[in-house]
């Protein structure tokens, strides 16, 4: 197999067989690279085009949509508590921002491993390459932990999306009574739906109503037939259409479910699949297949590039779905 | 491969190509959490200003990952243009379908409005105009 998938070994006695140019094209490489570099281009190409559709659709909707949920509400959370620590119970995009850090280190010593193989220093591939599996690792257990979050504490779903954006200024209705309170509702601040009878990931501040698990349609509030809880506003607004109505809080844009899992599901997958090729080359680089081709451990080059990939695509993903 | 750079050199500049990169994260979360702050609600000029940069920002470490990481900048013309030229067809699908998305916000808006002029049409009023339900067939 060696032979096969990595072709311009030096010196291949099969290169000489053939000097009119075998399989292998003989020793002359188009764009001066090997074979397998250039092709591992081209497929990274053809990813960056499956990536961009995606992001494509998922730009179209939500420019489509009257309102999108606001990332620093949505992505507010971190694991053991860390968000507790920060005013109002709130770390926007904290834990997304380590998230991007581990990965980013890992493209460094990716680069650290890559140039150890140039020099075909065999312990300096596989101490970077240790590393760089690590980073990956790392990131997908933080990626774990924020789909367990979403899907389990907050509730979201591939097609249920709790998080809704208010397109209208009021106030809250006192649950208990309807009564308007002074509790402000702000045009453009996204809210989460939460679920009767499940303990809040993040409760509303000084809300201490308790909303029964059935269907309910009171004054101040409504549970829908799977448990949401649907506060009750007045809008106060002056310019608005609705002014001096009551307004039912509603579920967010729906192809944000799909959106998110969808597209940070894919690059996750990316992430996954590169942690498995890395750790098959890192084992194939220790016991010294890749010495014996003495060819600069270019094969560490390839998954290289790939992994560059991965951290390409998060530049984008963490641009349209945390900073934007 | 940066042949041109001594070991040394060469892995001096990744850790500084990934101090950069950090930084550079970092500056956009700043600014992406300055967008969103209550002060800054009002201001439609400052929230395109800062969403523009840090596009920039993001398009300025996918070029530096290509050429610096993935040694794009050490490959031959030919190659790097190959790889890079067709990307620019994305350029036509990124403005072609949001000019779409935003015609489709058009639309609903538009409709919306429609239904409530129906709403505040007096039927009874010969000089109000009465709306058919053709008139809401839109695109």
């Amino acid at each position: 197999m060696a032979a096969v998938t990595d072709i311009h070994v030096e010196n291949d006695e099969h290169v000489d067989h053939h000097p009119e140019g075998g399989w292998e094209g003989g020793k002359k490489k188009p764009f001066a690279v090997s074979y397998g570099k250039l092709m591992m281009w081209y497929f990274l190409l053809s990813d960056a085009f499956t990536f961009a559709g995606f992001l494509i659709a998922y730009g179209t909707l939500r420019i489509s949509s009257p309102s999108w949920p606001v990332p620093d509400a949505v992505f507010a959370t971190a694991p053991f508590g860390i968000h507790e620590m920060f005013p109002g119970g709130h770390a926007p995009l904290i834990f997304v921002t380590f998230m991007s850090f581990l990965l980013i280190i890992s493209s460094g010593t990716m680069v650290r491993a890559v140039q150890e193989g140039a020099r075909e220093n065999k312990r300096g591939v596989v101490f970077w390459m240790l590393l760089t599996v690590l980073g990956g690792a790392g990131f997908l257990g933080c990626q774990a932990w924020e789909w367990n979050n979403l899907i389990n504490v907050e509730h979201m779903t591939v097609t249920t999306n709790p998080f809704g954006t208010y397109t209208e200024n009021g106030v809250y209705l006192d649950p208990a009574t309807g009564e308007p309170t002074d509790e402000v509702v702000e045009a453009g601040t996204t809210y989460l739906l939460h679920k009767a009878g499940e303990s809040h990931g993040e409760g509303y501040e000084g809300d201490h109503f308790t909303y029964p698990t059935e269907e309910t349609d009171a004054p101040g509030y409504m549970v829908d037939k799977r448990g949401y809880i649907h506060r009750k506003y007045l809008v106060t607004g002056e310019d608005s259409y609705n002014t001096g109505k009551t307004m039912t809080q509603d579920f967010g844009p729906v192809a944000f479910g799909a959106l998110f899992f969808g597209i940070t599901g894919f690059h996750g997958f990316h992430v996954f699949t590169g942690v498995i090729f890395l750790l098959i080359i890192l084992i194939n680089a220790g016991s010294g297949v890749y010495a014996a081709r003495k060819n600069g451990y270019e094969m560490v080059e390839k998954i290289g590039l790939y992994w560059h990939f991965v951290d390409l695509v998060w530049v984008f993903v963490f641009l349209v779905f945390y900073l934007l | 491969m940066a042949d041109h750079l001594s070991y040394e050199e060469s892995t001096k500049a990744v850790w500084k190509g990934l101090g950069l990169l950090a930084g550079v994260t970092l500056v956009e979360v700043v600014l992406s959490l300055l967008k969103a702050q209550d002060w800054a609600k009002d201001m439609g000029w400052l929230f395109g200003l800062l969403a523009i940069l840090i596009i920039v920002l993001s398009i300025y470490k996918a070029y530096f990952i290509i050429y610096e990481f993935m040694h794009m900048s050490y490959e031959v013309k030919g190659l790097a243009m190959s790889v890079l030229l067709p990307t620019l067809l994305l350029l036509w699908g990124v403005i072609a379908f949001f000019w779409e998305g935003s015609a489709w916000k058009g639309n609903r808006e538009l409709i919306q409005e429609r239904n409530r002029m129906e709403v505040q049409t007096d039927p009874a009023d010969p000089v109000g105009t009465v709306i058919t339900d053709e008139d809401y067939i839109i695109g």
